[in-house]
């Protein structure tokens, strides 16, 4: 049911860094690599005040945002503790060494 | 009706309580019905399970709809400390991970014994072998007129703290109807929300129970500071309102309007059911000391008992019920001999102990000892050379061992002449509190909410909980009102042999070591990585967090100058950007101009720069040079070059580093200027830029006293004068402004660059991450500073030669390599390939 989008393989993301993907009429997403080389996709936008998630540091299966620190779990793009609030998350796989990002459809519904 | 229990059906009824038990344990587990989801009740489950885990099926009924919470923090909750969640003690997988089949929010209204079945509200029906009542307490509420209006809430459970917050929402009047224990605590938890509270209580002091006279006053004083209104000997006579709470009216006459009443005003043994059933019942469900009831397959246990005559409303006597029920239903038999009970106030601030009997009387002596100034009462009592009673009020650190001493009716008469100064005088006149704790016996109870003894911290710190969150986590101590965390603190530094100041403060949640700790293991250990880090001083997460990798990050590189490869996932996105984040995700350049200095070929490049990249501002800093903004991430390589190309580096305004050196224009133009303040501005900026420090870290120079340059609130700061040069250390403007400590006076520019090289280090060296030179200073002490870098000659030249060894890899512009190409990923989108279909 999904169209799977070629990003390119692990090597070009930063290990425990992200990347930027740029795809025609949608909001920009990040794709992370964590210290254990799973990947995850969010939407590059905190919940908090949209800042960069991309630009967080990147530990365990979370990533702290650029601008007032908030934690947000990779897997569900949920902000960790305290704080409330959620990224929408995209599905993403690895297969044959390639990075494979799902055509964000649904992000229209969830954003 | 159905049977929800899932136990095959019974053949016929057991007549026999004696049969019944042989055929079941031959047969299958026996199954252990709880009524009461609250604290005694799921403690009672947790020792059991402690001692045979296999033995029973449990099944627990709970009316709340919760899972167990710590119902004594529901005072935190309310006053706004901790969350519902922070309170909860066995979470849902709890149960389900020991096979608990708990129901919620479905109260038991029926038992039938000789059936042995227990049935719910819901209709629900389960049979059991052992059955255990632990219903708690039910609010008092006194039978006055409008006791029923909407408005009137007790305070027992969760959903009373939920109506009371609603209420707070709304502001306005509250009254709290009994000053004890409880009444206090809301009214506290009301007034932090925001509301005007006024509290009535029937006697003449607050808390007579547990305070006498003197200590009830205190508190009274203290809590009419606070601005709540206390009326003691007040009795009510009833709650008006139309359809809805509107006051109170008093039996004198007096109208004291709310919209809220809270009744506190003693609770009940909920005993119904266990009448209903016509098991034995005094004040409470009679018990005896295996916690069984006058059925030998039913058992209680909690504030729904009555043991030896005696009721209890506090949660130190449930552990000592709950250990010997799990005893006895695990054929130990220890037996339950009742509790001695002590009591805190958890309002902060307001430091409050009772223990014992203190209502004094024959053969009685009262040892009283009053600090006015520091609002400290403290009132022991001893009959017979033995403590039987003890108020504390304003310093409560003893109220431990005074309470061991009467638990275990020690002779206190050699002791008797210091007891009142409290354990550390009294055990050998050292006023160590290290010493007074190491003293402490084993089974002195350290945390009162959970029933938790040295021992059992010490057992689990040895077992590798070596922080307060991890005590915390193992076995409990000092997780609920937190009025041990001292105790239990000083039993991690005597545990672990390491000194602690005001506690261990952990570097973050991943480790259990200090800053200092991991600095000093780092060093001494020759490590060389951040993963060889973690695994060596046993990280509790995978790869750490935002705060201990970037601290982690800089002390390698401090440690390892031209040796350890910086970690750019460990630092924060300016540091790793080379310019900073700005609230829309663009960034902001600033080169560097030296000592405030620029000329036209930067102004012109930096104005090419603004125009080229559309940048929307530029701005003059508070650090007298130029900053452009909004620039996107994508275009940073380039601005760079074209700034490179001027002859500009980064001015780090980004970083943990050096970041700017003001200058005034010094003895070159200006009419007072004694020195050339702006050359050594420059210099020191020369000498100084590019390193990495634990926070940032920036210098002024002034040309005269006159300071123009505000080198007073600088971390390194030059007052040049007549004869030389004034050096200051440790300013900061920013949030807490400090002015600096004088260090001291040197006469030329090469011994103030020097001075100022060597301080550098030495805050580098032994600063914690994060820590500006300010509160370092204030750490350390000044006296410190001046030793190393004004006495110690030799110790000077070494921290100097040291910084200039380190800064001969930092001074490598961090853009030069960007602009040229290298890292260039982190500017760029990923590119989408070819669209695979599934
Ligand atoms: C740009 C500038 C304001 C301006 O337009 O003048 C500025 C901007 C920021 N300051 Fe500042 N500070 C600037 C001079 C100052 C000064 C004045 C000075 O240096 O003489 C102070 C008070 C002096 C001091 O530091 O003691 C100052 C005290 C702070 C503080 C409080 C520090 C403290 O110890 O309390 C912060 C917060 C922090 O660092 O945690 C801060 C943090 C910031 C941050 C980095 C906030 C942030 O984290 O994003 C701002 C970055 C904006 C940006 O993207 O450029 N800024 N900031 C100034 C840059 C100077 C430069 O050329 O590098
Ligand atoms: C706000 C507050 C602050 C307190 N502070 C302190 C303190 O600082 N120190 C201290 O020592 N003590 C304190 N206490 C007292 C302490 O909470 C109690 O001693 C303790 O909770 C008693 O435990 P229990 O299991 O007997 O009763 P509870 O914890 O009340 O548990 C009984 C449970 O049984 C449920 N129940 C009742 N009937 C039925 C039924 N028929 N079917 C199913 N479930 C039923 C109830 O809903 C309740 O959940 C405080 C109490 C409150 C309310
Ligand atoms: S004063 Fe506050 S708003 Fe202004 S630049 Fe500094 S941090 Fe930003
Ligand atoms: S925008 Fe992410 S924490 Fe504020």
């Amino acid at each position: 049911m999904n169209d799977w989008i070629d990003i390119g393989t692990l090597s070009d993301i930063p290990l425990r860094g992200a990347r930027t993907v740029q795809l025609e009429g949608e909001k920009e997403i990040a794709v992370f690599r964590t210290g254990d080389d799973r990947v995850f996709a969010l939407v590059n936008e905190c919940p908090h005040k949209k800042g960069p998630l991309s630009q967080g540091i990147v530990h365990g299966h979370a990533v702290s945002c650029p601008l007032h620190n908030w934690n947000i779990a990779l897997a569900s793009g949920e902000a960790q503790g305290e704080d409330k609030g959620c990224t929408p998350t995209i599905a993403v796989k690895q297969e044959g060494g390639r990075i494979l990002l799902a055509h964000p459809q649904s992000l229209q519904v969830a954003a | 009706m159905e049977f929800q229990d899932g136990i095959e059906p019974q053949h016929a009824p057991a007549a026999d309580y004696e049969d019944t038990l042989i055929v079941s344990s031959q047969d299958r587990q026996e199954h252990l019905v709880v009524v009461g989801n609250g604290m005694a009740g799921c403690r009672a489950v947790e020792e059991l399970l402690a001692r045979d885990a296999g033995r029973y099926r449990v099944t627990i009924f709970g009316a709340e709809p919760h899972v167990n919470y710590n119902r004594i923090m529901l005072s935190p909750v309310l006053a706004g400390e901790k969350t519902f969640d922070e309170i909860v003690i066995n979470s849902r997988e709890w149960y389900d991970e020991n096979g608990i089949d708990l129901v919620t929010s479905d109260p038991v209204v029926a038992v039938d014994r000789a059936e042995k079945t227990v049935t719910a509200q819901s209709g629900r029906k389960v049979r059991y072998d052992r059955l255990l009542i632990a219903t708690g307490s039910d609010p008092f509420i006194i039978p006055v007129p409008g006791k029923d209006l909407p408005g009137v809430i007790s305070f027992r459970g969760m959903k009373d703290v939920d109506l009371m917050l609603d209420a707070a929402g709304k502001g306005g009047d509250a009254v709290v109807i009994g000053g004890g224990l409880l009444g206090l605590e809301a009214a506290h938890g009301l007034s932090l929300r925001g509301m005007k509270v006024t509290v009535i209580h029937l006697m003449p002091t607050l808390m007579e129970r547990q305070l006498d006279e003197a200590a009830g006053w205190l508190l009274k004083s203290a809590l009419e500071a606070r601005g709540q209104t206390i009326l003691t000997g007040a009795d009510t006579a009833e709650i008006y309102g139309q359809g809805k709470v509107e006051g109170v009216r008093l039996k004198d006459g007096r109208e004291i309007p709310a919209s809220i009443v809270v009744m506190a005003v003693g609770i009940r043994p909920a005993t119904a059911l266990a009448r209903a059933a016509g098991l034995e019942v005094g004040r409470g469900i009679k018990v005896d000391d295996h916690m069984v009831t006058s059925d030998p397959a039913v058992l209680a246990v909690g504030e729904c008992v009555e043991h030896d005559g005696n009721v209890y409303g506090l949660v130190a006597p449930l552990w000592d019920m709950c250990r010997s029920l799990a005893d006895g239903l695990t054929d130990r038999h220890s037996g339950y001999r009742g509790s001695v009970t002590s009591t805190k106030l958890k309002v902060a601030g307001l430091d409050v102990f009772s223990a014992g009997d203190f209502s004094g009387g024959e053969g009685c002596e009262d040892i009283v000892l009053r600090d006015a100034s520091r609002g400290v009462y403290k009132r022991v009592v001893v009959k017979d050379d033995k403590v039987v009673g003890a108020v504390l009020y304003g310093d409560i650190a003893d109220g431990n061992w005074y309470f061991d001493l009467l638990k275990k009716g020690e002779d206190v008469s050699e002791i008797r002449d210091y007891l009142i100064l409290g354990q550390a005088f009294a055990s050998g006149g050292t006023a160590d509190p290290l010493a007074a704790v190491a003293a402490l016996p084993d089974d002195a109870e350290v945390c009162g909410c959970n029933g938790v003894t040295k021992g059992q911290v010490v057992a689990s710190i040895s077992d590798g909980a070596c922080s307060l969150d991890a005590v915390r986590a193992t076995c409990k101590a000092s997780a609920s009102c937190g009025s041990c965390t001292g105790l239990v603190e000083s039993l991690l530094a005597l545990t672990l042999g390491e000194e602690v100041k005001s506690g261990p403060k952990t570097l973050c949640k991943c480790t259990s070591f200090t800053h200092d700790d991991v600095r000093r293991e780092i060093v001494a250990q020759g490590m060389k990585s951040i993963p060889e880090v973690m695994q060596t001083l046993h990280w509790s997460t995978p790869d750490g967090c935002s705060s201990c990798r970037p601290a982690l990050n800089y002390y390698l590189l401090c440690a390892l100058p031209g040796e350890y490869e910086d970690d750019q996932q460990s630092r924060f996105v300016n540091e790793r950007m080379h310019a900073n984040i700005q609230k829309d995700g663009t960034y902001s350049v600033v080169p560097r101009m030296w000592g405030g200095l620029t000329n036209p070929r930067e102004l012109r490049a930096i104005a090419d720069v603004v125009e080229k990249y559309d940048a929307p501002m530029v701005k003059v800093t508070g650090g007298q040079r130029l900053d452009i903004f909004g620039i996107k991430k994508e275009d940073l390589p380039a601005v760079w070059a074209d700034l490179n190309a001027a002859g500009m580096v980064s001015g780090h305004a980004y970083g943990k580093s050096l970041r700017t050196v003001k200058t005034c224009v010094g003895s070159e133009w200006c009419r007072f200027g004694t020195q050339d303040s702006t050359g050594l501005g420059v210099k020191t900026e020369r000498m100084t830029w590019g390193s990495w420090m634990p926070h940032k870290f920036k210098i002024a120079v002034s040309g005269c006293p006159r300071n123009c340059a505000e080198a007073t609130i600088k971390d390194f700061g030059i007052v040049c004068v007549d004869s030389g040069y004034e050096l200051h250390v440790g300013g900061n403007g920013g949030i807490h402004v400090r002015a600096t400590d004088f260090l001291c006076k040197v006469a030329t520019e090469q011994e103030a660059l020097d001075y100022c090289a060597a301080f550098t280090q030495l805050y580098r060296e032994e600063a914690r991450y994060l820590e500006r030179t300010a509160p370092w200073i204030e750490r350390v002490g000044v006296e410190y500073v001046k030793q190393r870098i004004v006495e110690d000659e030799t110790g000077r030249e070494a921290l100097r030669a040291r910084f200039l060894y380190s800064q001969s890899f930092s001074q490598e512009d961090p853009w030069a390599e960007r602009a040229a190409g290298r890292k260039a990923e982190l500017h760029q989108h990923l590119e989408p390939l070819a669209i695979a279909a599934e």
